[in-house]
């Protein structure tokens, strides 16, 4: 199938579902794909792997109650959360083995609660791989709602999340809140990975949350240009998965994490500078004799690196330090998000 | 000059952890101006002191009153200096990004830095000779550079008291010594400084006053008020009168 046909599809009156499904996934890329770029960086996978598991039970009981399957999965990705992030300030227990108790009940708990309701093979399986038919377009309101209001709260609490990131104990000292910033962060995992689970699968939404942010890494040694790249390449292999997968007929989310994780394994060979290629290149070229790549001050090297740098005279001068590029970056993903999500509802009639 | 106001004044603390009590009976006083060394073994209770100092750690008895302030309220108000593996030196941040974040408990949430605070970070990083380095990433620096990155972020919110912990270790002679004479001007600029340290002999030549502690402050004086008391190093390290320690410090 052609791109044109593609988009002849994504217009066809009869294929509603189309549009919503490539919206819903290019929300939920994009908002995992900032999201993760903490995720990534505080080294949380497991929680964020946790998260996704612990949500199942949520959305089991909504399915089977009939109830909001969105509201389900969040009331119980935060529970899970919640009792996670309170038992950890035991030290006893380390977090890991506390993540692993609570979000292999919560999972357990979903598979009997959905064992009651008949024929839940189905059920369970559009849960556990994700379904592009049937999402209501209710739910594209709500996450484009939801992911708007997770990319609000991740810019306003930026400067504490990174301090946090940093060195836990020298924020504590700074008098930042650690534990109630601890618990935003999983609330927005959560709410990242509910709006995901529907097309992309309770199993697969960890990749949404640490392909892109990783791959990212790759490129970038600034954290606001990783969130930028970040949610581009998720936006990306959203659309490239979903095209795929509806051309070939294959099952969406597993096709969309197959392209992110052909997109890292390309920018972990290609990468300009930490990129396999280029690693093997700087050695051959150290070998070969020639200058090393690395400036002076860059080199280790015991007292010529430690010498002090000279003193700006301008310093008394206000340096006008460029903002952070996170600020422009996610406002334009935030009306991206928007502008996506009312196009889709228009392009769906039911 | 007229007096050297306390900067910190720690009596008679007590700090219990996990039921067992680590520090008790403590007293220590540092001036504006005075680079004081805190010396002990592993276990002395050096970093209980420093937490909390910080208003990390709830004390069982005594009172601390630093920054201007008594009791716990003193956080963020204190630089404090971590050890270097505290801190996440593979973070994609800039070195004026890193030192920004010593502004966040003050800025508050929602707050974004303005000017004024960027051209606090530039001064901070001018004071430890940065400034040329401000845009590196920080995964790009030495040893030093690194120490000197934690101490402009602890400087950034100007604090008139700085806790350092450990600051030399794994570091080179010559690092040591220019961060020693850093920490000695920083002091000179109307700042106490109190810094913890296993290098005795870093901390007999750099430092002011020294703090001998084990439990409790069993001495504290210049280097050469101590050096004429051999039982106090004794009690302090749990050596005896022939040990090599005492006479690498040459102490009588």
């Amino acid at each position: 199938m052609s791109p044109t046909d593609f988009l002849a599809d994504l217009l066809n009156p009869d294929l509603t579902f189309l549009p919503k499904a490539l919206a819903i996934a290019v929300i939920s890329s994009v908002v995992c794909g900032i999201v993760g770029t903490h995720v990534v960086l505080r080294g949380m996978a497991f929680i964020g792997d946790a998260v996704s598991h612990a949500v199942f039970p949520g959305l089991a009981i909504a399915f089977v109650i009939e109830g909001d399957l969105v509201l389900g999965g969040t009331l119980a990705g935060v529970a899970t959360a919640v009792l996670v992030a309170v038992f950890s300030q035991n030290r006893r227990l380390k977090e890991d083995s506390l993540i692993g108790i609570f979000f292999v009940a919560a999972f357990a708990l979903g598979v009997v609660v959905i064992s009651q309701t008949p024929g839940y093979a189905g059920s369970l399986e559009q849960f556990l791989f994700g379904s592009i038919t049937g999402i209501p377009t209710s739910d594209l309101y709500l996450a484009g709602g939801a992911g708007a209001a997770v990319l609000t709260v991740m810019f306003l609490l930026h400067k504490e999340f990174v301090t946090i990131s940093l060195d836990r104990e020298s924020a504590r000292a700074l008098g930042v809140p650690v534990f109630w910033f601890d618990l935003v962060l999983y609330v927005l995992v959560t709410v990242a990975v509910v709006i995901s689970v529907q097309t992309i699968g309770n199993i697969l939404v960890l990749a949404l949350l640490v392909t892109p942010a990783a791959t990212a890494r790759m490129l970038t040694d600034r954290l606001g240009v990783m969130m930028l790249i970040s949610p581009v390449i998720g936006g990306l292999a959203a659309l490239v998965g979903l095209y795929v997968s509806w051309s070939e007929d294959l099952p969406t989310g597993g096709t969309i994490v197959l392209v992110l994780t052909a997109l890292f394994l390309l920018s972990w060979l290609l990468a300009p500078k930490q990129g396999l290629l280029a690693k093997l290149a700087r050695g051959v070229t150290r070998r070969s004799g020639e200058e090393s790549p690395l400036a002076p001050e860059e080199r280790p090297g015991p007292v010529a690196a430690e010498l002090p740098t000279k003193t700006s005279g301008d310093s008394a001068e206000p340096r006008p330090r460029s903002r952070r590029p996170s600020l422009l970056v996610i406002s334009v993903l935030l009306a991206v998000l928007g502008v996506t999500a009312l196009v889709a509802a228009a392009l769906s009639p039911a | 000059m007229t007096s050297t106001p306390a900067a910190l004044t720690v009596s008679d603390l007590a700090v219990d952890l996990g039921g067992r009590r680590v520090l008790e009976h403590t007293d220590l006083t540092i001036s504006r101006g005075e680079l004081v060394g805190l010396i002990g073994p592993n276990g002395a209770g050096k970093t209980t002191l420093l937490r909390t100092i910080l208003g990390l750690l709830r004390p069982a008895a005594g009172t601390i009153h630093a920054a201007d302030r008594t009791s716990r309220p003193a956080r963020g108000r204190i630089g404090y200096v971590p050890q270097r593996h505290e801190f996440a030196w593979d973070y994609p941040i800039s070195v004026a990004g890193a030192v920004m974040t010593g502004l966040t408990g003050r800025l508050g949430p929602l707050r974004r830095p303005n000017l004024t605070h960027w051209e606090a970070v530039a001064d901070a990083l001018d004071r430890v000779r940065m400034a040329d380095l401000a845009e590196r990433p920080v995964g790009q620096l030495s040893g030093g550079q690194r120490q000197r990155v934690l101490v402009a972020r602890a400087l950034v919110s100007r604090p008139a008291l700085l806790l350092l912990d450990e600051p030399f270790t794994g570091l080179d002679m010559p690092t040591q010594e220019l961060l020693s004479d850093l920490f000695t001007r920083l002091a000179r600029e109307d700042r106490a400084v109190l810094m913890t340290t296993h290098d005795l002999a870093a901390a007999r030549y750099g430092c002011d006053r020294l703090a001998l502690l084990n439990r409790t402050v069993i001495a504290a004086g210049t280097a050469a008020e101590l050096a004429a008391r051999p039982d106090v190093w004794m009690a302090t390290f749990g050596v005896t009168a022939d040990s090599p320690l005492l006479r690498i410090l040459k102490v009588a």
